[in-house]
């Protein structure tokens, strides 16, 4: 599904986001990604989902090198495979819930009406069947943070990429949106999680720990090889 | 291993998106398209009523008529006042494609008083002229009240007063009471013209008919202007013979010319004076579509973040350009249909209060929608071309 090698980030002013990481994730898993403040978790996140590319390395995600496709491809590439979900929901204010699901399948050159039936499944999956005409703003953190994982998820990617999910959310609406990812992988979606909460990463299969731009240890290789 | 092509969005939803970013924010998308408006407005007005007084022109040179010629007697070589001969009008009545000949003559020295009160100098610009009796048909004027002046009453002291000299002497309806001075007698106000669009030297006029002036005046008998109606086919042909024709022995000394000229002369003036609104218009238009530069770069700005997500979501810059130069066109669109609107408004409310016939042409309509579309794709440029370069990361980066 996702082979990073060797992949290098600085940013302008010098900056080391990421200094040799590799990884590898396969389809269906579910892995998080933790590691304190400033360590590359989001630069690690954005390569991941073609948002930014590599000062140097490679990247392949489903199937694709990401450094041989110019920037219509990778917006097509994310608009067919990849899912997103950040920390500050990043909803429209003033529009409905499921506006705002509907409005996540533009890019995908589906019809309206096909968006529309898509976003409304989305968010009956994930608890909100009753809340598709409210607002944003009429919402709760958690119920926010779950319309825009529907919004990730309506289009079916095969990858979602979760920055911070919980980061603004009470522990109960954490801990339900974490069930959700959860039972989105169990129906064969890649599912990558950063996070901050060592709670949260040991509750997941697989852990990868990065620091100073570097993966630092991953549990998959620590128990000798998965699956 | 597919191949990755982004997917074009619909008409429908291009539009639809464009349309997003203005709902949230009305009052902006208000003001913003104001300048627009009042751009817009101004010149479809300017046009509007410079094109509804045009066709009320036409109109009227229609029923009007442009084959009217008029000769006046000129000056001299010696530059004293020429005298037409008494042959003149019959001479001209004979012009083949002449269909109508009328005449006024000027009395000298008959000074027009409203009472024998009225001090001497106070003469209000009026003069006494001997009129015959086709003199309205042949020149279109109308008679606002009372009669005109016919075979028997030419004979009398009865006087028709025109629009501006029944003003100035105060004489609103004609009355067998209301008697004035002319040249120390009396005559009685029998009717009063309308203002003469083709003639207007008879609207300070005090007319009485040839014989009374001839009689009791001392009027010499020779006519000082003739009027003919020519073919209309024919008007060139007449108007260059009837100086001659007028005063075979000194042609020079005949002034012709062709009344609805000075009309059409004095709508050649206010085109200039349109041209001049017009361009003020134009600047006003200019300066909105600046304002909706100065919208499109804030809201830029604003929604960054915005943008950020749509090109997590799958958006191509493509696609970010185009929302942001819908978001422009719509925004000056809006504003330039109010304009339309607002300016077509102004025509007809204005043609109405000066009993004109609004007409607003086609081509201002799309010329004025045009432009507005043309202003908003410009300012809407430079705008769409920030949002799509910014990189997606950095977009999101933006709280
Ligand atoms: N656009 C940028 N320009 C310059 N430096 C950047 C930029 N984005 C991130 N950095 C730097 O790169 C490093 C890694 O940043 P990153 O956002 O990946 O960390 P993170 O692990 O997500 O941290 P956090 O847990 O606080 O979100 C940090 O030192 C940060 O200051
Ligand atoms: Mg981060």
């Amino acid at each position: 599904m996702i082979e990073l090698t060797d992949v290098h980030k600085t940013y302008a002013g010098g900056v080391r986001a990421l200094d040799g990481a590799g990884i590898r994730i396969d389809a269906g898993e579910l892995v998080g990604i933790v590691g304190p403040s400033g360590s590359g978790k989001s630069t690690l996140l954005h390569i991941l989902g073609t948002l930014d590319r590599p000062t140097s390395g490679q990247v392949r995600i489903a199937g694709h090198d990401v450094g041989a496709l110019d920037d219509a491809q990778l917006s097509a590439l994310r608009a067919s495979r990849i899912g997103f979900v950040f920390q500050q929901f990043h909803l429209a204010p003033g529009t409905t819930a499921l506006d705002n699901v509907a409005d996540g399948l533009l890019y995908s050159g589906r019809r309206r009406t096909e968006r529309r039936e898509l976003a409304s499944k989305a968010l009956t999956r994930v608890g909100l069947g009753h809340r598709l005409k409210h607002r944003t703003h009429e919402l709760s953190g958690g119920e926010k943070q779950r319309v825009a994982i529907a919004r990730a998820v309506a289009g079916g990617p095969a990858l979602l990429l979760a920055d911070e999910p919980t980061g603004a959310l009470d522990s109960v609406s954490g801990a339900g949106v974490m069930e959700l990812l959860g039972d989105l992988h169990r129906d064969g979606t890649t599912v990558v999680i950063i996070t901050h909460d060592s709670d949260i990463a040991r509750s997941l299969p697989r852990q990868v720990s990065i620091r100073d731009g570097r993966i630092v240890s991953d549990s998959s290789t620590l128990v000798g090889g998965r699956r | 291993m597919s191949t990755l092509a982004p997917r074009r969005l619909s008409t429908g939803d291009r539009l639809r998106v464009g349309a997003a970013g203005l709902h949230t924010r009305p009052m902006r998308v208000f003001l913003s398209s104001l300048g627009i408006a009042i751009g817009i407005a101004a010149m479809i007005a300017v046009v509007g009523i410079s094109s509804s007084s045009r066709a009320e022109l036409d109109a009227q040179l229609d029923a009007l008529g442009t084959n009217l010629l008029s000769a006046q007697n000129g000056t001299t070589m010696m530059g004293e006042q020429a005298v037409l001969p008494l042959s003149a009008e019959s001479m001209v009545g004979r012009i083949g494609p002449v269909t109508d000949v009328s005449a006024i003559g000027i009395v000298p020295d008959a000074k027009v008083y409203r009472s024998d009160k009225t001090p001497a100098a106070e003469t209000k610009g009026i003069a006494a002229y001997a009129a015959r009796t086709d003199l309205l048909e042949t020149t279109a004027t109308q008679l606002a009240h009372g009669t005109w002046l016919n075979n028997s009453t030419a004979q009398y002291p009865a006087v028709v007063l025109g629009a501006a000299a029944a003003e100035r002497l105060g004489v609103s309806s004609p009355s067998p009471e209301i008697e004035i001075l002319i040249g120390g007698r009396w005559f009685t106000v029998v009717g009063i013209l309308e203002p003469s669009p083709l003639v207007p030297e008879i609207d300070t006029a005090a007319l009485i008919g040839w014989p009374v002036a001839q009689e009791v005046l001392g009027f010499d008998g020779h006519a000082t202007t003739l009027y003919a109606r020519a073919l209309p086919e024919q008007v060139e042909s007449v108007q260059a013979v009837l100086g001659a024709t007028a005063n075979p022995e000194a042609p020079g000394e005949v002034d012709v010319a062709q009344p609805s000229d000075a009309l059409e002369a004095q709508q050649a003036a206010d085109q200039a004076f349109t041209a001049l609104l017009l361009g003020i218009g134009a600047v006003a238009l200019v300066v909105g579509g600046v304002g909706v530069a100065n919208t499109m770069v804030i809201s830029v700005l604003e929604r960054r973040a915005e943008i950020g997500l749509r090109r997590s979501l799958g958006a191509t810059r493509g696609q970010i350009r185009s929302q942001f130069l819908t978001e422009s066109l719509m925004l000056s669109l809006l504003g330039g249909l109010a304009g339309v609107a607002i300016g077509g408004a102004v025509t007809v409310i204005y043609a109405l209060t000066q009993d004109w016939a609004p007409v607003v042409p086609p081509w201002a309509l799309g010329g004025g929608l045009g432009a507005t579309l043309l202003v908003g794709c410009v300012a809407g440029l430079y705008p769409a071309a920030r949002a799509a370069r910014l990189s997606p990361t950095e977009a999101l980066a933006t709280p």
